[in-house]
């Protein structure tokens, strides 16, 4: 093997390790949340990990992300620690947010991960505002802003598509076309279908990817994200995938006929790239199985870590409210 | 002491911010070539550039996003909101995202932003352009919100916003640009966040705020040439709202008038009566002294 090809292994290796720990954690997260130490809202990204493992990889640490609320995919892909994550998720004050954001706002701002938003298409105009913000201070950094098909329904996608355009911002947009906006068909939410081809209207260039398939999304991605540095401009790409879970925990999915499911499963994204990886002969059961090991181990230790946590104290409730300028006025009356 | 308009006081603050600090813009619709609906901005483009004095389209929610996005990003965006009932737009982006963010992430992130926009009725605008809103804003914690009702306050209380670290919402009142008073000539001794008794008397407190401010002066003067002199105060903050100097006035007077352009339901006026009867034990006769003016409960008809 030489150098080259051995490096191209370990990337291969390394994006079906990114998606094999989303995976396991989020299957884990669903017993947390049967469990009940996980409560309040879960959406999970299974099925949808090649989008955020293929993207992940083509931004610099200097780049900014933003997510929408099935953000736990990113925020792995992104580095944020899973312990940190999964204690999060528990409500538990060694989390990212201590507690306060839980699965929905996952914020690392040291690794320039911006959420974690739970109103669909709110962090669209966010993701502008950070590339303008980086436009005028003259940084070469992008902001790649993810958010799905039923954010397109919402007018701060056409806004904020406009206000990039128009102003000439480095925003990546990247449209997790799953399908569904919660239970409603794209067909059935967008008279146009075709979500990269609207990008048209506002001058922006734009793609469409297999979102299933994690070299794909890669190459698509790294393509898009050179475009956007390379122009100063924003690119709008699609990743055409599917959630293999319901929308959330208290979805009883009764909208998807069970075929259609089947399809995307036969298709979804760890276990045909392993058997890819196999057929080329890149990876063997022994690989796997120590993959296999060394992911379980990093999700028990962080639900171990999250389940022995402390919460925030009460007390600490209006910490952080607003930042400290002046001394705090003593009668003020909180509200 | 110079005389200005509150239109050029807040011009002035402007261009002051802009010129001392190279973090602060301005954005909004029609700042720029057009000058402000309300000629707040107008000569700033051609003094600062289109860089920092930048035209929006008519896309509330995401300028005011963007605003949000550029303050975390160590930007100091002034963003104008034509008027405050164009504001209900980019309602989810105030309340959501600028009021929630330093909370939310456990302080990982401060929201150095200031909003700017035209509240109140201005001359037969009808309904969808009458709002007074401000304490929508004032209900959330999280945001701060300032009233000028003066030229000094219209001048100095954007330096004010623009150096505290959070979200800072300014309304000022639309028939109010066109007044004229003395400017303060420097912010020495200035704090935009707490009440000033503007006058003093001993028959009744009145308590008012934004545009309603020369109104209630103008009643105040009718009552002293009856012989009845009320101590006025403005709340210039409606959050974080102080009320000791309200409290102390009551106590002296007895007698609490709270004007109020917005509606009486859940409003300001509301708020100041109930917070008086939660902190202290009631006189027999308070109900007779307590008294509310607010808006009628209806949308402001054109006529």
């Amino acid at each position: 093997m030489t150098e080259a090809t051995a490096t191209a292994a370990d990337h291969d290796l390394a994006l079906l390790a990114q998606m094999l720990r989303i995976r396991r954690f989020e299957e884990q997260a669903a017993e947390c949340y049967m469990s009940g130490q996980i409560r309040g809202f879960l959406h999970l990204y299974v099925g949808e990990e090649a989008v955020a493992v293929g993207t992940m990889g083509c931004l610099t640490a200097e780049d900014r992300v933003v997510a929408a609320y099935r953000d736990h995919g990113h925020a792995l892909a992104r580095g944020l620690p899973m312990a940190t994550i999964m204690a999060e998720m528990f409500g538990k004050a060694t989390g990212c947010c201590r507690g306060r954001g839980g699965s929905m706002h996952l914020f690392d701002v040291g690794r320039r991960f911006y959420g974690g938003t739970a109103i669909v298409g709110a962090e669209l105009p966010l993701a502008v505002g950070l590339a303008l913000a980086d436009r005028l201070q003259q940084s070469s950094s992008i902001t790649a802003v993810f958010f799905g098909d039923g954010a397109v329904a919402e007018g701060t996608f056409h806004e904020s598509l406009n206000l990039a355009a128009l102003w000439q911002l480095p925003v990546l947009f990247l449209c997790e076309n799953n399908l569904y906006a919660m239970g409603t068909r794209l067909d059935r939410h967008q008279a146009m279908t075709d979500i990269h081809a609207k990008a048209a209207g506002y001058g922006i260039a734009a793609a469409a990817v297999d979102g299933m398939d994690v070299r794909a999304v890669e190459a698509a991605a790294r393509e898009a994200a050179e475009s956007v540095r390379d122009t100063g401009m924003p690119f709008l790409l699609e990743a055409r995938t599917y959630r293999l879970r319901a929308h959330s925990m208290y979805d009883p999915d009764r909208y998807r006929p069970r075929e259609e499911v089947a399809s995307w499963q036969a298709r979804e994204p760890v276990a045909s790239f392993a058997d890819r990886l196999r057929a080329e002969g890149r990876l063997d059961d022994v690989h796997w199985q120590r993959l296999e090991q060394e992911v379980a181990a990093e999700v028990a230790a962080a639900v171990a870590a999250a389940a022995a946590a402390p919460v925030e104290p009460e007390a600490d409730l209006t910490r952080d409210l607003l930042v400290k300028a002046e001394p705090v006025e003593v009668n003020a009356c909180p509200g | 002491m110079p005389r200005l308009s509150y239109r050029e006081a807040v011009r002035e603050g402007l261009r002051e911010a802009l010129a001392t600090d190279d973090r602060v813009f301005l954005m909004g619709e029609d700042v720029g070539r057009y000058g402000g609906a309300y000629a707040c901005s107008r000569g700033l483009l051609n003094e600062f550039g289109p860089d920092r004095i930048r035209d929006t389209p008519l896309s509330e929610a995401s300028f005011v996003g963007a605003g949000i996005g550029a303050a975390i990003a160590g930007m100091r965006p002034i963003v104008e909101v034509m008027t405050i009932n164009f504001a209900l737009l980019a309602f989810d982006q105030i309340v959501n995202n600028a009021a929630t963010l330093r909370h939310m992430t456990a302080g990982q992130l401060a929201v150095p932003l200031v909003i700017r926009m035209a509240t109140g009725a201005g001359r037969q605008l009808a309904a969808q352009h009458s709002h007074s809103l401000e304490v929508w804003f004032a209900h959330v914690p999280g945001l701060k919100v300032l009233c000028p009702a003066t030229v000094t306050d219209a001048r100095l209380m954007l330096a004010a916003a623009l150096a505290d670290p959070n979200p800072v919402i300014i309304c000022e009142h639309a028939l109010l640009y066109a007044t004229e008073g003395d400017c303060a000539e420097t912010a020495d001794g200035f704090d935009a966040w707490r009440p000033l008794v503007r006058e003093r008397g001993d028959a009744l407190t009145i308590v008012t705020s934004s545009g309603s401010l020369p109104k209630v002066v103008a009643a105040a003067d009718q009552l002293n040439r009856s012989g009845i002199r009320p101590e006025l105060i403005d709340l210039r903050c409606l959050r974080p709202l102080v009320l000791k100097p309200v409290l102390a006035s009551v106590q002296r007077t007895g007698r609490l008038l709270v004007v109020d352009e917005g509606w009486r339901t859940c409003g300001l006026a509301a708020e100041g009566s109930a917070r008086r009867r939660f902190r202290f034990p009631m006189p027999p006769t308070w109900n007779r002294r307590r008294c509310r003016a607010s808006n009628a409960s209806s949308p402001p008809p054109e006529s």
